[in-house]
């Protein structure tokens, strides 16, 4: 437990706009990785790419997601603290987002 | 401090290259224009073109406004012969602007050896006297710079879009003037940036423009929005708008011009790339050095070009500073970057020490100091079809 709150409080996680209930990874972090959301313990469950983002609190479906203070788009499913934020999970409100995957390539 | 110094052009501007443009008027000069220049390609003679047969009011304008650019020292326009481009015009305004200029006609000029052989010796005699030619103290507020973000990541909005912007608010500060664009990417922003034009009106007109873009992109179902952008962290296009917008720093914007309009002065303006009237002709930029090209029809003399996943583009006439976001892509792709502004996320470097060293390279380039993609002899250029109207009465307050 002791070892877990270590490897948090995170100088990792970046919140860009004291409203924001998303945060950014300011470095590559590892799936499994014990984090403090919000003073409350989370393990990463997928790799999180610099730049990315995870939510700050629970988000419900329907509700915005603000980052830089700012409106970017609508969770499209309910997502937990800690979870990763992305196209999975949230869409815009101008246009879709085109994104490819290694997966598209090989025909799945 | 060495002062720094640009090549005096007779509408007063100054250029901080001296550079030859080989221009082709069609798809079907291209190869010969090509050819023309390789063996000067690390001589600052630049190949640009208009690939359509068929004629277009928005491409004429940017050639002639990127022949005529105070970068651009002397023009050889290449022709077919059949093509619908106005040569005629394009040449008068270019010797009018006191360059020397040819056009070479391949038909004319008895196909593509004699045509290469005959560019070659007009290519070669102008550089000599270009070479010569003499240099004046030039002051950062004669300076127009452009900015762009290109292949962006979650980490662009965070590092490199703002120390650009730090960078904008330092050279506007003394006197230049500079161009950040993508209406495109600047949707869900456009009522904050509307409380910073100089006027009401001119707010009108940038929120008017912005409107347009969302217009425009939704008709063709896609944002300006690729899938490398999704795969380092942006979910949408607004999230890549919030980030992109910080581009334009924090000073008040005085203007908003289209593609090929020059600054009229000091100050921060927003270039239009969305062409009006109804969607034709395809999306309003097909890649990052399509907006470069427009940034450099509008004067720049250099482009900040800021980006996360790695972009290698330069580009002809103006040299593009490469501001790295990412710490990660620096480390990977550093051959191809100036500034390292993932050094912010890192906490190496602060936001402003970023920005500093942002103007500082940008002023050493009318020092003889040369960016990376110029090095690498990058010189990037696309043309395409595109419509506009002029803008309106608001959208430059005096």
């Amino acid at each position: 437990m002791a070892e877990a709150k270590r490897a948090v409080s995170d100088g990792r996680l970046l919140l860009l706009g004291s409203g924001d209930n998303v945060l950014v990874a300011r470095q590559r972090i590892a799936a499994g990785e014990a984090m403090s959301i919000e003073g409350r313990a989370a393990v990463l469950a997928v790799d999180l790419p610099i730049g990315h983002k995870l939510a700050r609190r629970a988000i419900a479906a329907g509700e915005k997601i603000i980052k830089y203070g700012a409106p970017i788009g609508v969770a499209t499913q309910a997502i937990a603290p800690g979870e990763h934020v992305h196209v999975h999970n949230v869409r815009s409100d101008y246009t879709p987002t085109y994104h490819l995957t290694a997966e598209q390539g090989s025909g799945a | 401090m060495i002062a720094m110094r640009g090549y005096p052009r007779s509408d007063g501007r100054k250029g901080i290259r001296n550079t030859v443009v080989v221009g082709y008027l069609v798809e079907c000069a291209h190869h010969v224009a090509r050819e023309i220049a390789i063996p000067f390609r690390e001589a600052d003679v630049h190949v640009i073109g208009f690939p359509g047969c068929y004629p277009n009011a928005y491409a004429e304008t940017m050639m002639e406004r990127l022949c005529t650019h105070p970068n651009v020292g002397a023009v050889l326009l290449v022709s077919l012969g059949c093509e619908s481009f106005n040569k005629y015009g394009l040449e008068r305004a270019v010797r009018a602007s006191g360059r020397p200029v040819k056009t070479l006609v391949i038909q004319a000029a008895g196909g593509t050896r004699k045509s290469i052989a005959e560019g070659r010796d007009f290519v070669s005699e102008q550089r000599l006297l270009l070479d010569e030619a003499e240099m004046v103290p030039m002051a950062a507020s004669e300076l127009v710079v452009g900015t762009v973000c290109g292949g962006s990541d979650g980490t662009s909005g965070i590092t490199g879009n703002p120390a650009a912007g730090r960078a904008f608010d330092l050279l506007i500060a003394d006197g230049a003037a500079c161009i950040f664009e993508e209406t495109g990417e600047l949707i869900g922003c456009e009522h904050i940036m509307a409380a910073r034009a100089v006027t009401p009106a001119l707010g009108a007109e940038l929120e008017a423009s912005v409107a347009k873009a969302a217009r425009y992109y939704a008709t063709l179902g896609y944002g300006s929005f690729a899938a490398g952008n999704a795969d380092g962290g942006l979910t949408t296009i607004e999230e890549k708008s919030m980030g992109a917008y910080a581009k334009s720093g924090a000073s008040p914007i005085s203007g908003l011009i289209k593609p090929g309009d020059i600054p009229p002065r000091g100050g921060l303006y927003l270039l239009d790339v969305v062409p009006d009237g109804e969607v034709r002709f395809g999306f309003p930029n097909i890649n990052d050095n399509a907006e470069i090209a427009e940034l450099i029809a509008c004067g720049a003399h250099a482009v900040l070009f800021v980006t996360g996943r790695g972009s290698v583009v330069g580009s002809a006439i103006s040299p593009v500073v490469k501001i790295c976001a990412n710490p990660e892509t620096f480390r990977r792709m550093d051959d191809d970057m100036d500034i390292d502004a993932g050094a912010i996320l890192e906490g190496r470097a602060t936001l402003d020490q970023v920005g500093a060293a942002i103007r500082d390279l940008v002023l050493d380039l009318g020092r003889g100091k040369r960016t990376r993609s110029e090095a690498l002899a990058h010189q990037e250029f696309i043309l395409t079809y595109k419509s506009f109207e002029p803008i309106g009465p608001a959208c430059l307050p005096t």
